[in-house]
């Protein structure tokens, strides 16, 4: 297998702050953080002040430069919660990008060792994805395994992965009817694989634990589609959900791979479920209507690019969903409005 | 009619399932599976020279079919069972009369977890099957099905019902299950890596399906498991689960049930010789090249709505689109369907079938002891 070198200065830790007292989270993350740049951006609906412990290489982002980054075109994009990380995404210049949620901190595995999540993010990212064929030895390319008897070897040089979506452990992320009925459902099963989604295979993509390649895939994450009580606990948001089926369908499209499984995180236990039912069932019925129409979408070969899916999918989305809901009209909309302010930041 | 023991482990579905063995040499290593596998019968295909006896140990109710056996009760169908190969062992597959199979290698022992419990792989396999596959839409936790598992945030709750559950394919301790050229290049390298997952595979997703820790239902995918023409005088080898892997999962997607992967794993204690292998695998590292694409692009009609229907229909399109590859593939398409008229011949009447008469009148079998 080859070597994987990470280049530090290739990597932005993007963090969206919905808490403003950071001090343990940073603190527990300091060892696999404080190599790297931080880009910090403070939920533009948060009152208090950010307390961040010093030592780290970070910028910290509040709602005054996301107001003079994205001026008058804020219109319709909404940074607020979960949505402010996508300023971080949009202002890093690095090549990959990972982004945790604020109430994680690092997991053990099962030899009882703490997990790096960056460095996992980074194999993931750096080590080509199997999309087209499944390897029963899951991820081919690491260490003790390799493709099975049987895989075809045209297909044994893989894709480039775009995406890597890890894992949880404790309060993993499920929807809050689950939750509800499981309140002490924890998950402690620690899955030492990671492997590439099949083409054409769609999953949830929970944004609580991610990193992408931003040079690949990077204008495909957008803060496009919002719930009407959308809140800052995750089983009261899809906005990731909604992101990462764009990100799957546009890797299926240009040939690049979605990974899934390490690394863990530890999420800690935050909010009430039952409370949470009680605003909106929304975003669990919406995605009966969301997932058919992703595993369904198909793109033309005219889109060669993150940048031309995601117009296209934005127009699917309006003409295909959008009489059954306007929050897709909105997120059709969302989606245009962020491709332009993308080229316009990036300046490309 | 004798008495039981006070305390007997419970045996999930021990009428309702068989265990197939192919073997050549002996069945030494059911010593090692004797508290898991002791109440269950088994079907012992044995290849390779009938004259040959083969040992098994006191205590398991089995039936043994070596290839006089074979060539009695299928006749000139026969010729769709291969001769040393352990592809002969779909033959069990063929002539059991129950619901669930469980397919196993000699040369696989009971595995540890990380714990350092016995894993009783066959009750893994059984709680695979009984519970549903969902391959409709990933499920980052795998299995949701799986104690301390469900379902993801954002997996629709009108898919949460899944699909039957076909097939459940199991991994392998020690040594891997490695083509002959990765097996050249790493002799050495041993598969230590417990990963604590069952996954469904996906719908439109293929996979190499290895028989050696297999189980699967037969009702809903028995006429599916045919492993092809392997071994003497065929100009292919070690491409039999192959071959029944790739159909099977076309048919499994084109009738909505499931796959499973991942747990339980045994501890597989041989390397074949990787010199021997690359004589048997060498076309078919190149003809896999066509073979996937093929697989990969069926599309099955809405009229074929059962197992057999489907893989007739498959044996058309194998014929038509790969016969131009080798004149093999010609020879195969009509062993599929020789296949498909022994599973209906041996499989439609609820009435005893001839076969199991025939096997009785044979070797030794013992009953079971108490």
């Amino acid at each position: 297998m080859s070597e994987v070198t990470i280049k530090n200065d290739e990597v932005d830790i993007v963090i969206g702050a919905i808490q403003s007292d950071l001090t343990s989270f940073m603190e527990a993350w300091r060892p696999f953080f404080s190599n790297f740049h931080l880009i910090v951006v403070k939920d533009p609906e948060l009152k208090e002040e950010l307390k961040i412990p010093g030592g780290f290489n970070l910028h910290v982002y509040t709602k005054s430069d996301i107001d003079r980054v994205v001026g008058s075109s804020a219109g319709s994009i909404s940074f607020s919660g979960y949505a402010c990380r996508y300023f971080g995404y949009l202002v890093s210049r690095k090549k990959y990008i990972i982004s945790v949620d604020d109430d994680c901190v690092p997991a053990k595995n099962s030899s009882g060792e703490l997990i790096d999540p960056v460095s996992q993010h980074i194999i993931n990212l750096s080590t080509p994805a199997t999309p087209f064929f499944f390897n029963t030895l899951y991820d081919p390319y690491c260490e003790g395994a390799d493709f099975v008897r049987g895989y075809p070897f045209s297909l044994r040089t893989g894709v480039e992965c775009g995406l890597s979506c890890g894992l949880w452990l404790n309060l993993a992320d499920f929807d809050a009817p689950t939750q509800a009925l499981k309140p002490t459902l924890k998950n402690t099963r620690y899955v030492d694989a990671v492997l590439t989604v099949p083409a054409r295979s769609m999953l949830p993509v929970s944004g609580i634990n991610i990193a992408f390649n931003a040079e690949l895939v990077g204008p495909a994450l957008t803060p496009a589609f919002r719930l009407a009580k959308e809140g800052n606990l995750r089983w009261e948001t899809v906005e990731d959900i909604w992101t990462g089926m764009c990100v799957k369908v546009i890797c299926d499209h240009l040939r690049l791979g979605v990974k899934s499984g390490i690394p863990y995180v530890w999420r800690q236990e935050r909010g009430n479920a039952i409370e949470s039912l009680k605003k909106e069932w929304e975003g669990v019925k919406l995605m009966e209507d969301v997932v058919p129409f992703f595993q369904s979408l198909r793109l033309s070969e005219t889109s060669v690019t993150a940048e031309d899916c995601v117009v296209e999918i934005a127009a699917a989305v309006k003409e295909r969903l959008g009489s059954v809901n306007p929050k897709f009209v909105s997120a059709a909309a969302t989606m245009v409005e962020w491709m332009k302010l993308w080229k316009r930041v990036r300046g490309q | 009619m004798s008495s039981k023991p006070a305390s007997k482990v419970v045996a999930p579905l021990k009428d309702e399932l068989d265990i197939v063995i192919p073997t050549i040499r002996n069945l030494d290593f059911l010593e090692m599976w004797r508290p898991f596998f002791e109440q269950y019968h088994l079907i012992i295909v044995q290849d390779g020279d009938p004259s040959r006896k083969i040992h098994v140990p006191e205590g398991f109710d089995y039936e043994l079919y070596n290839r006089n056996d074979i060539n009695r009760i299928l006749g000139p169908k026969a010729s769709c069972i291969s001769f040393k190969d352990s592809a002969c062992r779909c033959f069990g597959f063929l002539v059991s009369k129950k619901k669930y199979i469980f397919t196993i290698d000699d040369d696989c022992f009971v595995a540890k977890d990380p714990s350092g419990e016995e894993i009783n792989a066959l009750a893994q396999h059984i709680h695979n099957l009984l519970t549903p596959a969902t391959p409709f839409f990933f499920n980052t936790l795998y299995d949701p099905y799986r104690e301390g598992a469900d379902f993801v945030r954002g997996y629709p709750f009108s898919m949460r019902e899944g699909a039957p559950t076909a097939v459940s394919h199991g991994l392998w301790l020690n040594i891997p299950d490695y083509d002959a050229p990765t097996q050249l290049v790493k002799p050495r390298e041993r598969n230590t890596r417990y990963v604590d997952a069952v996954l469904t595979i996906p719908k439109g997703t293929l996979f190499p399906m290895c028989g050696m820790n297999l189980a699967f239902n037969r009702e809903l995918i028995g006429a599916a498991m045919y492993f092809g023409l392997m071994g003497d005088g065929q100009p292919i080898g070690r491409y039999d689960d192959m071959w029944a892997g790739w159909c099977t999962k076309v048919i499994t997607d084109h009738l909505g049930l499931g796959v499973k992967t991942g747990l339980p794993y045994i501890w597989h204690s041989k390397a074949s010789n990787p010199f021997v292998n690359l004589k048997k695998e060498y076309k078919g590292i190149y003809w896999q090249e066509e073979i996937i694409p093929f697989f990969q692009s069926v599309v099955l009609s809405k009229e074929s709505t059962t197992v057999q229907k489907s893989y007739i229909e498959l044996s058309k399109l194998v014929k038509e689109k790969l016969g131009p590859i080798d004149p093999y593939f010609q020879k195969l398409a009509d062993a599929m369907v020789t296949w498909i008229e022994a599973w209906d011949e041996l499989n439609s009447a609820p009435a005893a079938a001839p076969a199991a008469d025939g096997a009785k009148k044979d070797a030794s079998s013992s009953t079971k002891k108490k």
